[in-house]
């Protein structure tokens, strides 16, 4: 049996439909280039070198939490404590080492295992109790950030008590002028390595097929709850590498870092033309996502036009991006 | 008598005070379509979820090649070479066509590639797709780099079938296939349902639509009130009398 296929018509809509369903990054892509014209055109100060360390350096800590975020939700889950795991993750790793005199690289190493922890209790959460995820990390947001206080007392870590390899993240070097934190480079190379990860292994696939029809998965011979649970343990230790960005951004650790980079990581990923349904989208995407955000809130300013304006676009940009996504869904063949 | 190569005795599962399987007998011998018709409520599902791993009975035994076997999930029966193509399906749509095949047992590449760094063998992958959908004769699907979401019904089913003609090594299980297909795809998935069996696969079938059962089937199990009522010959049989037993109409010849 043989059936010709037709070849339709396809109006140029239909075409961009079919590409960005493909390729979801594009539009991400196509709209941080785009930004990054205009504002230059707007302000000359916009692509000096030292206009564009400081975005990087502004874009690092959230873009690595989006790096975690990305995967929760990749699952079809949230994760609204990301920004709290980090919090309490950086004090743990400079209260212990300011107080007790412990190395940089096992107080790291302690703030990383932490992390992980967090998240493997969200995980716990989210797969024996079964609840959603966004009900499990509202209520761990909470918790997260009151153990964070009550370890703290509140209190802010100086960075001139902490080793300094908890600072290396803050430290720079010069390239054309340009100078480039530590920070931004793990980022780099944190999105990189979680990209190769998503596409070329069986996890980052078993990761895409839960999200996208968690019942289908589990028919399919996949262990759905050992998929989430890691996926919600790796988050953790992404974040705990947030954390060390952070304490290297503010040369400090202060638990009332941080309150809003819960949802400006979200922000970044469904920017970056990752869906909220899940299933669908890219880390790649989520670092221009949260690249987007940097550069509307760094260039609207050096445009002189007030913060309330630039929170305004932001908030523009998510509602046209996950319009986007709807559109995208309903591709057909 | 041959010996049957899947067989179930006395199933029972009760769901809270529901009876669903009420000690049902069921026999697939080497080399045959076996449709279970029934009507809805008579444990069709419950039967075939418990072949399937899908649910575990509560009494009864379930047999493969004469020796007891016990799956707690459907991975289990996977193993044991017992497929199901499920009425959902089961595949994942944003993923594309080779990744579908392959869902949940991936291929890695050879040497420090994939021991060390996992990679998949994409290549592979695609290119023994592309061999099971042509072992099959599903000439309509082109690119098995192409996204499930992307088909049409028939191309889904024919995804799910190749699926599990390419890795069930003793029994393909298949519930309602064409339930949700119009006559020109459904025509194609009969088609491939021989095509399973004359691979030497033996197929049970699951289906309300009588007219293809009545055309592909070697033989009929009919289900009622969670047993087995009567396994007729479609040969020597009518459509009609085979419905009257399954609404209890009128009670089996002989």
């Amino acid at each position: 049996m043989t059936v010709v296929v037709e070849e339709r018509d396809r109006s140029v809509l239909t075409r961009v439909q079919h590409l960005l369903h493909a390729q979801a990054t594009i539009g991400p892509a196509v709209v941080l280039l785009t930004s990054v014209i205009v504002f230059a055109l707007l302000s000359e100060r916009f692509l000096t070198p030292g206009n564009i360390s400081l975005i990087l350096q502004q874009v690092a800590v959230v873009g690595t939490l989006a790096v975690g975020q990305t995967i929760v939700i990749l699952t079809a889950g949230i994760d609204l404590s990301c920004g709290a795991i980090m919090v309490l993750t950086s004090i743990v790793m400079a209260k212990v080492a300011s107080e007790t005199g412990l190395p940089g690289l096992p107080a790291l190493l302690l703030g990383f295992l932490v992390g992980t922890v967090c998240g493997l209790l969200n995980g716990m959460l989210v797969t024996r109790l079964k609840l959603p995820p966004f009900i499990v990390t509202l209520g761990t947001l909470n918790v997260f950030f009151a153990l964070n206080l009550w370890y703290s007392g509140s209190a802010t870590i100086r960075g001139t008590d902490m080793p300094s390899l908890l600072l290396f993240t803050g430290q720079t070097f010069t390239v054309g002028g340009t100078r480039i934190t530590y920070g931004s480079i793990m980022l780099v190379l944190l999105v990189a390595a979680m990209a190769f990860v998503l596409k070329n292994t069986a996890w980052g696939r078993h990761v895409y097929s839960t999200g996208d029809d968690l019942e289908a998965s589990r028919l399919s011979g996949i262990r759905t709850a050992r998929v989430l649970l890691s996926v919600y343990a790796t988050a953790g230790l992404i974040y705990a590498v947030a954390a060390w960005t952070l304490i290297g951004r503010i040369a400090s650790a202060s638990p009332q870092a941080g309150q809003t980079d819960n949802l400006d990581s979200i922000t970044a990923v469904v920017i970056g033309g990752t869906s909220l349904f899940g299933g669908r989208g890219a880390v790649v995407g989520s670092l221009i996502g949260a690249l987007i955000v940097g550069v509307f809130r760094n260039g609207l300013a050096l445009a002189g036009v007030d913060v309330l304006w630039q929170t305004m676009a932001v908030g523009v940009l998510i509602i046209v991006a996950v319009s986007l996504d709807q559109w995208i869904r309903k591709v057909k063949a | 008598m041959t010996t049957p190569i899947l067989q179930a005795t006395g199933l029972v599962k009760r769901y809270g005070r529901v009876t669903a399987l009420a000690g049902s007998d069921l026999e697939l011998l080497p080399g045959e379509i076996l449709a279970v018709i029934g009507d809805n409520g008579a444990g069709k599902s419950s039967l075939i979820k418990a072949l399937s791993g899908a649910v575990i009975p509560d009494e009864g035994e379930v047999l493969l090649d004469g020796s007891p076997v016990s799956f707690s999930t459907p991975l289990d029966a996977r193993k044991a070479g017992i497929e199901t193509v499920h009425q959902s399906l089961a595949v994942s749509p944003s993923l594309d066509i080779a990744a579908n095949l392959f869902l949940g047992r991936e291929l890695r590449r050879k040497g420090v590639l994939g021991s060390v760094f996992r990679m998949l063998d994409r290549n592979g992958m695609r290119d023994e797709a592309r061999r099971q959908l042509d072992a099959l004769g599903i000439m309509t699907i082109q690119n098995p780099g192409q996204a499930v979401e992307t088909l049409s019904g028939g191309q889904r089913q024919a995804v799910a079938v190749a699926r599990a003609a390419a890795f069930g090594s003793r029994v393909v299980i298949m519930d309602e296939p064409t339930a949700a297909l119009g006559v020109r795809e459904s025509r194609a998935v009969l088609d491939l349902i021989l095509q399973v069996r004359d691979r030497g696969l033996p197929v049970i079938l699951i289906s309300h639509n009588m007219p293809h059962v009545f055309e592909v089937a070697d033989r009929i199990h009919i289900q009622r009130l969670g047993r087995r009522k009567a396994v007729v010959d479609p040969k020597s049989i009518s459509m009609s009398d085979a419905v009257a037993i399954m609404t209890g109409a009128m009670e089996p010849p002989g």
